[in-house]
């Protein structure tokens, strides 16, 4: 069973009378411990197709399934519940909270799902360690580098241990050089056995996934692509972490 | 990592529990966090809270020290009911017959002191009677003279009737009254008029043992009454004391009388001063022609100057209880038809009037003073209701990235609306502090005027009031806030 199963999954906006398929029909299987990455232009239906995977949209059409879980036609709160245990968000703004300190941001997630403050801080503190910013904990978001504030938001994004990561364009504020640490550090944690989806437009970033999967006109575009991303995983899971 | 991640593993494990029992889990948001991020919210903002919390402060504070205010007039007003007898005082006086009566006009007798027996012997609910027989009386000794409000012939019970203290010399005896000697007691007011005031003298002179002239008669003053005074008046004093320490003199020049009418219930405490008692018997023996037998003049209750008149001006009877005034009314109007042979010519005097006055005039005060501050509190709550609108519309992000991080809408809703709680809270209690300041000012402004009272329970009211308001004020803002799409909120820029 994949970690995550999404079936002719379609989403349909309506805008002004207008019927707009952000999504049309997609099928796509992600195998827990995969580095993947979604690429398309803008306008693709990529970061639709993001949204409905992060559990922040749910599908007009189809089904998902999440660790064994049909989300599809979960209520708000249950989907708040899956958003805080099982996944892990990485943004393109790091979304950091200015007016909280850097080890208050990665202790957010863990805010909403109840942990107990000592435990908190523990975690936090660990987290913050994956990511080689124990030092920082006392800074606001503001005192750090764009680079750093990306690894804090990747830090927050850990803390919860999420079944799965959601990286949208994590490199598209950085510079190319602190991008590329951003992206070793991906391929770190994905080395570490966890799950990992990319979105991005640049195949160069794309490139670093062993498996890709591109986005068009809210389909999955590349033939190839979509057989490679496939049905038959076996062989794809286990060489994903070891690439 | 490894390590963490290893550890981690236990804590993932309830992720395998069904759904619905972790949407259950995620309920647990601790209020103690929810509480500090408010908090923390309104401390990065502060001037703009203290700027919304004013609305508050001035709507609690005005409502403690409004209330507090109200009660201290209260009091003072009660206290000067209470110095002319009370609820429980009921004075019977000769009145004109009504007009079906009118053709046995000179068969009306008035009171006599055959009613006072005829009461005390059958209205049980009546408790003390005293006979009041007024004399117009000018008083004159020490070379001066004056003319006192209230010169009677009564009975030793009087003393208690009308919450007198004797403190200097003794109350006229029963026997006394029996041999009808010329004895008196005074009050300050008639010792200040003849002998001058302590203030003024230097010295407080007790004039027990002194001969005083009423009408021409001779007596003998063998007491006096303490000084009656309200608190202002005490507390008047007090500070003119205080000042003639703190300035080693006492000021210059003439002092300008104000007139004991000048504050609300001093003329009552002034009427008391001026009393002069002497025994029902003298005032009968001595000026039995020149009683005055009723207390209003238009009453033609038939040929004065008689021989031993026993007519009274007044009598003056207390009953067990104010609650049932009504009933001892009823009885002593029973008694009193019969010995008058159905003619009614007496009528009741009671301080219920008065009473009802004071309490209708708190009741205006208070509804003013709640109305005023609840103005105002609702001002407050529209300020925080502003400002609580103004501050998610600056949180967009802020609220599309605790969403994304699994803040459900209940989260996102108690969040805001726990930071307009907080505001309101802050405000309520900056707002009790502040009543307290302020009552604080006014009795510095003027030390003799009612202390203001500051109860418990207005307070609490006050506090709850603008948590109310704070919770109604955060409703709408909070709603809004919880209701934002996550994605929408995280593009928003």
């Amino acid at each position: 069973m994949a970690l995550v199963e999404l079936r002719s999954v379609s989403k349909v906006y309506h805008l002004g009378g207008e019927e707009i398929r952000a999504l049309d029909g997609v099928t796509l299987d992600i195998e827990e411990g995969e580095f993947i990455s979604i690429i398309g232009p803008s306008g693709s239906g990529k970061s639709t197709l993001m949204h409905i995977l992060g559990c922040l949209d749910s599908p007009s059409h189809g089904t998902i399934k999440l660790d064994g879980v049909m989300i599809q036609d979960a209520s708000p709160r249950q989907l708040a519940a899956i958003r805080n245990r099982k996944i892990g968000f990485v943004f393109q703004f790091f979304n950091l909270l200015p007016k909280l300190n850097v080890v208050q941001n990665v202790e957010l997630p863990m805010i909403y799902s109840g942990v107990s403050g000592r435990e908190r801080r523990q975690r936090a503190q660990q987290s913050l360690e994956a990511v080689e910013l124990a030092n920082r904990s006392k800074h606001r978001p503001s005192q750090l580098s764009g680079g750093q504030q990306q690894r804090v938001a990747i830090a927050r994004a850990l803390v919860n241990s999420p079944r799965i990561i959601f990286a949208d364009e994590p490199t598209g504020n950085l510079d190319s050089h602190t991008g590329e640490a951003i992206l070793a550090l991906f391929r770190k944690l994905s080395a570490e056995g966890r799950t990992i989806v990319l979105v991005t437009h640049d195949p160069e970033i794309a490139a670093v996934t062993p498996r890709r999967i591109e986005i068009r006109d809210g389909r999955i575009a590349d033939k190839v692509d979509a057989e490679l991303a496939g049905l038959h995983r076996p062989a794809q899971a286990a060489a994903a972490p070891g690439t | 990592m490894d390590r963490s991640a290893g550890g981690k593993a236990d804590v993932m494990n309830p992720l395998r529990t069904p759904l619905a029992n972790e949407a259950l889990q995620t309920s647990s948001l601790n209020i103690v966090v929810t509480i500090g991020v408010g908090l923390r919210e309104i401390w990065a903002h502060k001037f703009r809270s203290l700027l919304t919390m004013l609305g508050i402060i001035l709507g609690v504070s005005s409502l403690v020290a409004m209330s507090a205010l109200v009660k201290g007039r209260e009091k003072a007003e009660k206290e000067a009911l209470i110095a002319i007898g009370g609820l429980a005082e009921v004075r019977i006086e000769a009145q004109e017959l009504p007009v079906e009566q009118q053709s046995s006009k000179d068969q009306a007798v008035g009171i006599t002191i055959n009613d006072v027996y005829a009461l005390a012997a059958s209205a049980p609910l009546v408790t003390r009677l005293s006979p009041e027989m007024r004399v117009p009386a000018t008083v004159s000794a020490n070379g001066k003279t004056f003319r006192p409000p209230f010169c009677s012939g009564v009975w030793p019970v009087a003393l208690e009737m009308n919450e007198h203290v004797v403190q200097y010399g003794r109350m006229f005896n029963e026997i006394d009254d029996e041999l009808a000697r010329s004895v008196c007691v005074i009050g300050t007011e008639t010792r200040d008029q003849l002998w001058g005031k302590p203030e003024e003298v230097g010295q407080e002179i007790i004039p027990v043992g002194e001969t005083m002239f009423i009408n021409g008669q001779p007596f003998t003053i063998i007491g006096m009454f303490q000084h009656y005074e309200s608190e202002q008046e005490r507390k008047q004093h007090a500070l003119e004391k205080l000042e003639e320490q703190r300035h080693g003199k006492k000021p210059i020049g003439t002092t300008r009388n104000r007139g004991w009418g000048g504050r609300s219930g001093g003329w009552a405490f002034w009427i008391k001063n001026a009393t002069i008692y002497m025994p029902l018997n003298t005032a009968w023996m001595k000026y039995r022609s020149g009683v005055s037998r009723v207390a209003t003049s238009n009453t033609g209750a038939g040929p004065s100057g008689a021989t031993g008149d026993p007519r009274l001006s007044a009598l003056v009877v207390r009953v067990a209880d104010a609650e049932q005034l009504g009933t001892a009314l009823q009885q002593i109007r029973n008694v009193l038809m019969c010995t008058h042979r159905g003619l009614e010519d007496f009528a009741f005097r009671t301080q219920e009037d008065w009473a009802e006055g004071i309490a209708t005039f708190v009741r205006n005060l208070r509804l003013s003073g709640g109305v005023i501050a609840g103005i105002s509190l609702l001002v407050g709550g529209i300020g925080i209701m502003n400002i609580m609108l103004a501050s998610i519309s600056e949180r967009v992000r802020e609220i599309g990235i605790r969403k994304s991080i699994g803040a459900t809408t209940g989260d996102i809703f108690v969040q805001i609306l726990v930071e307009s709680l907080v505001i309101a809270m802050l405000g309520g209690l900056a707002g009790l502090v502040a009543s307290w300041g302020l009552l604080q000012l006014i009795t510095w402004f003027s030390p003799t005027d009612n202390a203001p009272i500051m109860s418990l329970s207005a307070m609490a009211l006050a506090f709850s009031f603008s948590l109310l308001v704070g919770v109604l004020a955060g409703l709408f803002p909070a709603f809004k806030a919880s209701r934002l799409n996550p994605i929408q909120a995280l593009r928003y820029d």
